[in-house]
């Protein structure tokens, strides 16, 4: 189906863009489905997907509170990449490298897959040997990674401060050639316009407000569109996790929730050429093919569930931003937003089944959620279908906290504000 | 975001930095009960709505409080010296 091709656009141009078909159905919800999903992200979608596609299981729906898309899946900066250290990282993020590469064929819903690049900057000996370190891990498992001298940084990206007097002056970087961006609406829209093609319902407008139980089971879920029951009930909500859980009666997980920001800039030429990262600080930084530079850093610091953010971060992201390019200090910002983050003690995420029975939670993404949309929604699937994990989020089950088995790939510890 | 100090008064919040949930109480050291220490250590209730929290005045008197917050509004309810806040909460 060529449904935006350049004739689609030309024919509709002359007919005055009345004929465009909505790109999903807005169905009213069933009594009953095999699979409710609850969250319609990035997350909700894909799996939503890979269970019609993969697993053969149609009879499901996606519920959201608002409209698709809304969420996280359209708030972040699109960074895709999987310079992990740790194997079950490296394992994890390398699928979703992989389901990336094909993905706008897979879905016929061009993403605007880039693989520009993502390249991390070191300000000191001691940094470098570090990302040398985590090269060699990657390579060891079979992912690309690069050293780069003070000569590469500089060809990679003009316009950087790499005086001998900056305040962190630059001694080389790593880079993941691989690793790029993609467009995050497109993420969202050509899943959703893909499940809703195999037959999954996505039923927008539809907020989760209990749970319905068959004694300990999870049996469906009561929502503002009304009683919807499931054999079983998927969520993936991510920064709203434990109020949605809470509605479970599960009142405590390995979560804490937090605000993210994010920047875009007024449109410039090309400057930025790659995915980049500041070692001096915490800031990241890339150029869309608008030309905006799109940009954050740390989350506020402290347990959130505003979808704003406060000043000082934001101060401190720009005077970061300026460190490094003086010169686009001039450069007017457009827009800011915060989305709600849902930050897990060891900084992974938790694909499992579980914690009652009939239900299956996906959670835990920090803020490298979007990257893992595809091969989130893959294992999740199987998790769901199978009852047992999927060989790549084996490592990421709930328990794994109750063992003490924190996979926590920066070694910050059990504090969701570092990770 | 402001925090009213009880040594310094209303405070800027970027002098503060933030501990975590303070409703979480240290298991008996002797326990050796792995259930209840990774619980202690991993587990929190992430609370919408009024928290109880650490903040360290760092930049400012350097006292240890406990603040209760709208973690939605970031409106401050109540703020204690975290020594009073503990001993009271002990029987
Ligand atoms: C500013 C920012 C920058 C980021 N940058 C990056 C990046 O560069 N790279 C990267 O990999 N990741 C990044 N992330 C993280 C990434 O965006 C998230 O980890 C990921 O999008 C979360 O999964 P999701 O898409 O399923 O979440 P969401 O899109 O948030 O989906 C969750 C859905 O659940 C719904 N929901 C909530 N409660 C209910 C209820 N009661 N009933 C029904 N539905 C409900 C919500 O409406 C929402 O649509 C960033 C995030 C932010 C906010
Ligand atoms: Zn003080």
């Amino acid at each position: 189906m060529a449904e935006y091709s350049a004739w689609q656009l030309l024919k509709h141009a002359f007919t005055g863009n009345t004929g465009w078909k909505e790109a999903w159905r807005k169905p009213e919800p069933k009594p009953a489905y095999e699979v409710v999903i609850v969250g319609g992200g990035g997350h909700g979608l894909s799996t939503a997907y890979y269970l019609a596609k993969e697993f053969g299981i149609r009879n499901v729906a996606v519920v959201d509170k608002g409209v698709l898309g809304q969420g996280n899946v359209g708030r972040n900066t699109q960074a895709i990449r999987s310079n992990y250290l740790l194997p079950e990282n490296q394992h994890f993020y390398e699928l979703s490298m992989d389901l990336w590469e094909g993905l706008s064929q897979e879905l016929n819903y061009n993403v605007m897959f880039s693989q520009r690049g993502v390249l991390n900057i070191a300000h000191h000996p001691a940094q470098l040997d570090q990302f040398a370190r985590r090269g060699n891990a990657m390579r060891l498992n079979g992912i690309d990674a690069e050293l780069y001298t003070r000569a590469d940084v500089a060809r990679a990206l003009p316009g950087i401060d790499m005086s001998p007097t900056a305040r962190f002056p630059i001694h080389g970087g790593f880079m993941q050639k691989s690793a790029g961006v993609a467009r995050h609406d497109a993420v969202a829209w050509g899943y959703a316009r893909a499940a809703d093609r195999l037959g999954v319902d996505l039923i927008e407008n539809a907020e989760v407000l209990e749970f319905i139980k068959d004694g300990d089971r999870v049996a469906g879920v009561r929502t503002t569109r009304g009683e919807i029951r499931a054999s079983k009930v998927a969520v993936a909500v991510a920064g709203s996790t434990s109020e949605v859980m809470r509605r479970a009666g599960i009142d405590r997980l390995p979560i804490e929730s937090h605000v993210l920001q994010a920047f875009v800039t007024e449109s410039l030429k090309p400057v930025i050429h790659t995915v980049a990262t500041y070692g001096g600080g915490h800031l990241y930084f890339s150029q869309t093919d608008k030309g905006s530079i799109l940009f954050g850093g740390d989350i506020d610091g402290y347990n959130s569930w505003a979808q704003r953010g406060n000043l000082p971060v934001v101060e401190d992201v720009m005077a970061e931003m300026v460190t490094l390019f003086p010169g686009l200090a001039r450069v007017r910002l457009l827009r800011s937003w915060g989305g709600i983050m849902d930050m897990s003690m060891d900084g992974s995420p938790i694909i499992t089944a579980g914690p009652l029975p009939g239900m299956y939670l996906n959670t835990g993404w920090c803020y490298g959620g979007f990257k893992a949309i595809p091969g989130s929604g893959l294992c999740f699937a199987h998790t769901i279908a199978k009852d047992e994990p999927h060989r790549l989020s084996a490592p990421f089950t709930l328990d794994r906290f109750q063992r003490a088995y924190a996979i926590d790939d920066k070694g910050q510890g059990p504090t969701p504000k570092w990770h | 975001m402001r925090i009213p100090c009880p040594f310094c008064g209303l405070r800027d919040g970027v002098e503060f930095s933030y501990q975590g949930d303070a409703n979480r109480t240290r298991p008996d050291p002797v326990s050796v009960d792995q259930t209840v220490w990774n619980d202690h250590v991993f587990n929190r209730v992430n609370t919408r709505g009024v928290h109880r929290e650490f903040w360290l005045h760092n930049h400012g008197c350097r006292a240890h409080l406990v603040v209760e917050r709208n973690t939605v509004t970031h409106e401050i309810v109540s703020v204690a010296l975290a020594r009073q806040f503990v001993l009271e909460r002990k029987p």
